[in-house]
């Protein structure tokens, strides 16, 4: 198969497995004890990592920015930079990123060794759609977790930032405040938060669809798994970039 | 009544004294009609991945109460029969009937009713591992929604057939693979499906184990009138279920008898496949007696 036409496959392959997990929402049986274990082990299970990516990231946002605004005399506004720069880009990227390592990897070595066992056959033949069982549960977590992890993520990284900025930089705490309070506006945070909801099921989708293919035994388990983490990482990023355009002509954020 | 042959009994498998078991009046089952309407059958059926002819127009019938041995060597298509009467997989043409029901057609939503009809060993036990032994052979009657009290006693029930009510809380991790093997059974058989596919169920164990395998297909051909598929590359499994049978003796224990002038079974028969084409078809002894060089190198391996 040549790039082009394999990729068009790929594609078409995570959009209908998606497609089935929504219209599954419409059909019993429903395993929503299952969406909540996902959630669990998804949204709970990442709170330490986004929480400590997102608190050095703002910090380091502050530590790096800040001598420069202060060169402009403008180190009021440090606030803002790191605010807009979590709320807008970071937070929700970074987030995907970390979850896409932790959840990724899981999601398709799990379902890969599910693959290669037998286990999903198993599941079929005793009448159970594993979509709806095992994809369904896992995309539908990503989706509702991964903006709560970003909101998370954000707040982290503000206060990181504040931490920085009045411990090194010696600047008073309110007016660090006021620049957040000032830089956001409410357009920056639907934005922001509409990317994870999308960046969820991109990864859901890629990871599970990898972790479904999987052939060739438990070397055939490894690929998939590098394949579900390399790839959801970088749709993510692809994802992010026609996202924010889309944000920015629609909601007009980022246009000063 | 004692056992006796006829051309008529020949549905239902080697008879029981009627006075211990409960069994339906033989003409009443002979008369039917559904019995007539054999539990799997193959049409003239076509397979091939990428370029490679996997089954090259297959067709048999696997009647009520029958078992149907498949032969053959690895990767000759043995496993894909099994996979296509689940519809895992589907031909690219002919048709395959259950019940009398064509499910080539079928999509997977229409397929999981049918799949309900059919019990499935696979070859390593395929056992979800990330579940109890209790809660893998539960698994298909909580899909079904049934009342947790009747799973539980449902379960106990399948797992005295395996003999391994023992390991009822453990994980499959902790289990033999014989042990493991026998779980995937029980799993297999909850809710009674009167279709079981038996894929490979004997590979890589040691012969006892190999040997309670078959008895336990034994079992359920002659005393649950169940339609079977067991698929094998080992001779001794051809052995013992084309010579063997099980009756329930005076006390009610279950003995296997040996065919012979008493009986004579004709509930089960070999299929040889060789790159995907049926080479033979018929009895244990018609197989061993067949001329063909191929053949006469299967059995006795050289």
């Amino acid at each position: 198969m040549n790039p082009v036409t394999k990729f068009l496959f790929e594609l078409q392959e995570v959009g209908l497995l998606l497609w089935g997990v929504l219209t599954g929402l419409f059909r019993k049986p429903r395993y929503l004890d299952e969406v909540i274990k996902q959630m669990d082990l998804i949204g709970v299970g990442s709170l330490p990592i986004v929480l400590l990516t997102g608190f050095f990231t703002g910090g380091v946002l502050i530590l790096q920015t800040f001598p420069t605004l202060q060169y402009y005399g403008i180190h009021s506004e440090a606030g803002r930079s790191v605010a807009v720069s979590l709320i807008r880009e970071l937070g929700p990227v970074l987030t995907a990123l970390m979850v896409s390592g932790r959840i990724g990897s899981a999601i398709s070595a799990e379902l890969g060794s599910m693959v290669v066992s037998q286990q999903i056959d198993a599941m079929r033949a005793l009448g159970t759609d594993p979509v709806k069982k095992l994809v369904a549960p896992r995309v539908i977590a990503l989706i509702v977790m991964l903006p709560l992890l970003t909101v998370a993520a954000d707040i982290f990284g503000i206060i990181g930032g504040g931490v920085i900025a009045s411990y090194i930089f010696d600047q008073d705490q309110n007016v660090f405040i006021t620049s957040v309070r000032n830089g956001i506006t409410s357009n920056d945070l639907i934005g922001g938060l509409i990317k994870p909801f999308f960046f969820g099921m991109v990864i859901g989708g890629i990871s599970c669809h990898k972790g479904l293919s999987t052939t060739g035994g438990t070397v055939g388990v490894g690929l998939s798994t590098i394949n579900a983490v390399v790839l959801s990482s970088i749709w993510v990023i692809i994802f992010d970039f026609f996202l924010a355009k889309a944000i920015q002509s629609i909601l007009g954020v980022g246009i000063i | 009544m004692q056992p006796t042959i006829s051309s008529e009994k020949d549905l239902r498998g080697p008879l029981v004294n009627p006075d211990q078991v409960e069994l339906r009046d033989l003409d009443e089952a002979v008369d039917e009609p559904d019995r007539v309407v054999p539990g799997i059958e193959f049409r003239d059926v076509y397979l091939s991945f990428d370029d490679r002819q996997i089954l090259n127009g297959i067709s048999f019938t696997v009647r009520r109460g029958e078992t149907k041995l498949i032969l053959g060597r690895s990767g000759g298509g043995k496993s894909t029969i099994i996979r296509l009467i689940l519809g895992l997989l589907k031909p690219d043409a002919g048709q395959i009937l259950i019940d009398g029901e064509d499910i080539t057609p079928y999509t997977e939503q229409e397929m999981m009713p049918v799949r309900q009809k059919i019990g499935m060993v696979f070859q390593e036990g395929a056992l979800f591992d990330s579940l109890s032994v209790y809660e893998n052979v539960a698994y298909r009657l909580r899909e079904q929604g049934v009342d947790e009290d009747e799973i539980g006693q449902e379960v106990r029930r399948m797992l005295q057939f395996v003999a391994l009510e023992d390991a009822i809380e453990k994980m499959p991790i902790e289990l033999s693979g014989g042990m493991r093997r026998r779980v995937g059974i029980a799993r297999a058989l909850i809710g009674d499906p009167q279709i079981v596919l038996f894929d490979e169920p004997t590979a890589g164990l040691d012969p006892p184990t190999a040997r309670t395998i078959c008895e336990l297909a034994i079992k359920l051909r002659d005393l649950q009138d169940v339609s079977s598929i067991f698929v094998t590359h080992e001779m001794n499994n051809l052995r013992y279920l084309s010579s063997e049978y099980a009756v329930i003796d005076e006390q009610g224990h279950v003995v296997f008898e040996k065919e012979g002038e008493k009986l004579c079974l004709i509930n089960t028969e070999v299929i040889m496949l060789r790159d995907g084409e049926i080479v033979f078809s018929g009895s244990d002894e018609q197989l061993q007696s067949c001329r063909d060089p191929y053949i006469q190198r299967f059995i006795h391996g050289k």
